[in-house]
């Protein structure tokens, strides 16, 4: 099963809206995401509830898993990580 | 034929007539039961959150900017498949739909306050999700304010201050309440807004929507089906009000010359527009709680500097007296008040609060001196809850050690008012909070409406106080103001003057009728109202006495 380990980008954390960008970006993807800290149980990309429960602060690490077809996969976790290291906060 | 009148408590001068609008209160969640047909409870509980999602999107459709992004998000959450999940297992496992809905709700709202920061200040917003969600499931009328999509008399239950922050003043002509006193969160909006209101009126609890009212907030009464020669009347009468109050513009001051400072009160960055471009003299009490509200820690100096920034150049060129963080009581904050006292109105609350966290008030101090500087306002801070000279005597050090050059104690203890004259001494200025100095001095829990009567603010012992408190600030040539609810009356306004106040500080929708009333009366008419109201042996004959001799004198 494809996984990749990734930066929380935003300043402020992964909250609000960082956390709302995510979670659209993840109902997109017909491949079911997982998100969480390495080592523990992911939650589902697509629950913006279980996402902001993580409390992921700036600078933490974050894994991804994806489970399904390996190319949508990858395609999947490659859009993601590049959302979740992304400053989201700086877009207006 | 018309029903009888509805009475309770009025709030302002002012009367509107319309349909009602009645606000939902937050569901019971009713006892369990067991679940006969968990496929059936399980798609009811989908409905439910569906529905609640469904209603927060067109409500975002229709509203703009920042709203509807608040509303978007709130939506986001509803939609979240692992809530539904959640729930939809609990129906499967045996709970009921209700049952299952909180208790999915509250699995996250737990994990959200344990996590902190920002993320526990949107706990708040679950609770409000569930709420729909569960009113929903058992038939109930939404909770939260009403948008008929038309102008309307707002009648709830009671409203709390995050229902008042939503309110649209363009759509509520005026707010009747069951529940409340004249000191309430109703009370206190309805005077920010200008808005007519009837508060502590059990018979409002048999208003129906749609139904015509006429609210006559000067007599404490609301007519259900009014008679049309009753509307036209009360609609004259209002014309007659708001053309006494434009008559009359500038600093306050007595028929002869005698000046009184007419200022506004403050406490919500959306208040600031409609503040700043009221006539009057600055701001004689900017509450800075909406600051820590809602939140799971204080807000960092940054933060708070820009938003006192704000504030001060919004009033460049007049003055602002910022009152410190008044926590605890009816506003306990998580990071400052104990969650275990029995008597929060009488515990850990006000200045008493930066004895136990000195912190907190020295990055507040540190933000008003870092906003002020360079702002072009004439910056005056003062504390809440202050008992004793020395306490002031502390705070007043710890102001000026920031460079602020005006230090000032409120006075909301009768211990207070009584030894004012030892305050003065220590202090630039006082400032009465009528409020909670009858709260005190009376005994009587201010948030009771049962208890009205005695936090009335004509009551002869209360007006003793504001006088001790007069001489005491007279004796030092120190300025006092008052800043509470008292102010607002304009019949009231010259009997404090009348006891040696100096200053007046009101929503901004009151001080045009103060400012009227002040320039109609000179100070020795004051001072012999005063000498009525005081010599009353109750409220309601000093009330009397004095509206009786403005009457007389054609005031």
């Amino acid at each position: 099963m494809p996984q990749l380990q990734v930066t929380v980008g935003s300043q402020s954390g992964l909250h609000a809206r960082p956390a709302s960008l995510f979670v659209q970006a993840a109902a997109r993807h017909s491949v079911r995401v997982g998100v969480g800290r390495p080592g523990q149980t992911p939650v589902d990309a697509r629950s913006l509830l279980s996402v902001l429960a993580l409390a992921a602060g700036h600078g933490d690490t974050l894994e991804l898993t994806a489970d399904g077809e390996e190319t949508a996969a990858r395609a999947a976790l490659d859009e993601l990580a590049a959302v979740l290291a992304d400053d989201l906060d700086a877009v207006r | 034929m018309t029903a009888a009148p509805l009475h309770g408590i009025g709030v302002g001068r002012g009367s509107a007539a319309g349909p009602v609008a009645r606000a939902a209160p937050s569901p019971a969640l009713p006892p369990a039961r067991p679940v006969t047909d968990p496929a059936a409870e399980g798609a009811a509980v989908r409905t439910a959150l569906g529905a609640v999602v469904a209603d927060l999107e067109a409500r975002a459709a229709r509203a703009d900017g920042a709203a509807a992004d608040v509303l978007t998000a709130q939506a986001m959450i509803a939609a979240d498949p692992v809530l539904a999940d959640r729930a939809t297992e609990l129906v499967a496992a045996g709970t009921d739909g209700p049952h299952a809905v909180t208790a999915a709700y509250d699995g996250f709202r737990d994990a959200l306050l344990a996590a902190g920061g920002y993320f526990a200040e949107r706990a708040a917003d679950l609770d409000d999700l569930r709420d729909r969600a569960v009113a929903r499931l058992l038939g109930l009328p939404m909770p939260g304010l009403p948008d008929p999509g038309h102008p309307y008399v707002l009648v709830a239950d009671d409203l709390a201050p995050a229902d008042t922050a939503e309110l649209d003043p363009a759509q509520v002509l005026a707010l009747v309440t069951v529940r409340g006193g004249p000191t309430s969160h109703t009370a206190i909006l309805a005077k920010a807004l200008g808005l007519p209101a009837v508060v502590g009126c059990p018979g409002a609890a048999g208003l129906r929507d749609g139904q015509s009212v006429l609210v006559l907030a000067a007599d404490g009464v609301v007519h259900p089906d009014p008679a049309p020669q009753a509307l036209r009347y009360a609609a004259e009468q209002q014309r007659a009000r708001r053309d006494r109050a434009a008559g009359s513009s500038g600093p306050g001051r007595t028929a002869d010359g005698h000046p009184v400072a007419l200022l506004v009160n403050l406490g919500a960055a959306h208040e600031l527009a409609a503040a700043a471009t009221a006539d009057s003299e600055g701001v004689g009490l900017f509450r800075t709680e909406f600051l820590y509200l809602d939140r799971a820690e204080a807000p960092g100096a940054a933060e708070q500097t820009a938003a006192y920034r704000a504030v001060f150049e919004a009033f460049a060129g007049r003055r602002v007296t910022v009152r410190t963080l008044d926590a605890g009581a009816d506003k306990p904050l998580p990071f400052a008040t104990a969650a275990d006292e029995e008597n929060p109105a009488l515990g850990v609350r006000g200045l008493r609060t930066a004895t136990r966290d000195p912190q907190l008030l020295e990055t507040q101090l540190a933000a008003i001196a870092a906003a002020a500087r360079g702002s072009g306002a004439d910056v005056r801070v003062m504390a809440p809850m202050v008992s004793l000279p020395a306490e002031a005597a502390a705070f007043a050090e710890r102001v000026r050690a920031h460079g602020l050059a005006h230090a000032g104690a409120m006075v909301e203890v009768p211990a207070a008012a009584l030894r004012a004259g030892r305050l003065a001494e220590v202090c630039d200025f006082l400032s009465i909070g009528t409020n909670d100095l009858a709260q005190y001095a009376f005994a009587a829990d201010r948030t009771l409406g049962a208890l009205a009567d005695l936090l009335d603010p004509w009551q002869p012992a209360l007006l003793d106080l504001v006088a001790a408190t007069a001489e005491g600030a007279a004796d030092h040539a120190v300025p006092v103001g008052v800043c509470g609810e008292a102010a607002a009356d304009p019949d009231l306004a010259l009997v404090l003057v009348g006891l040696g106040v100096t200053g007046l500080s009101t929503a901004p929708a009151c001080l045009p009728e103060v400012r009227a009333a002040l320039a109609a009366h000179t100070l020795a008419d004051c001072r012999r109202l005063a000498g009525l109201a005081r010599s009353a042996p109750d409220a309601a004959t000093a009330q009397e006495r004095v509206r009786g001799a403005l009457r007389t004198a054609g005031g």
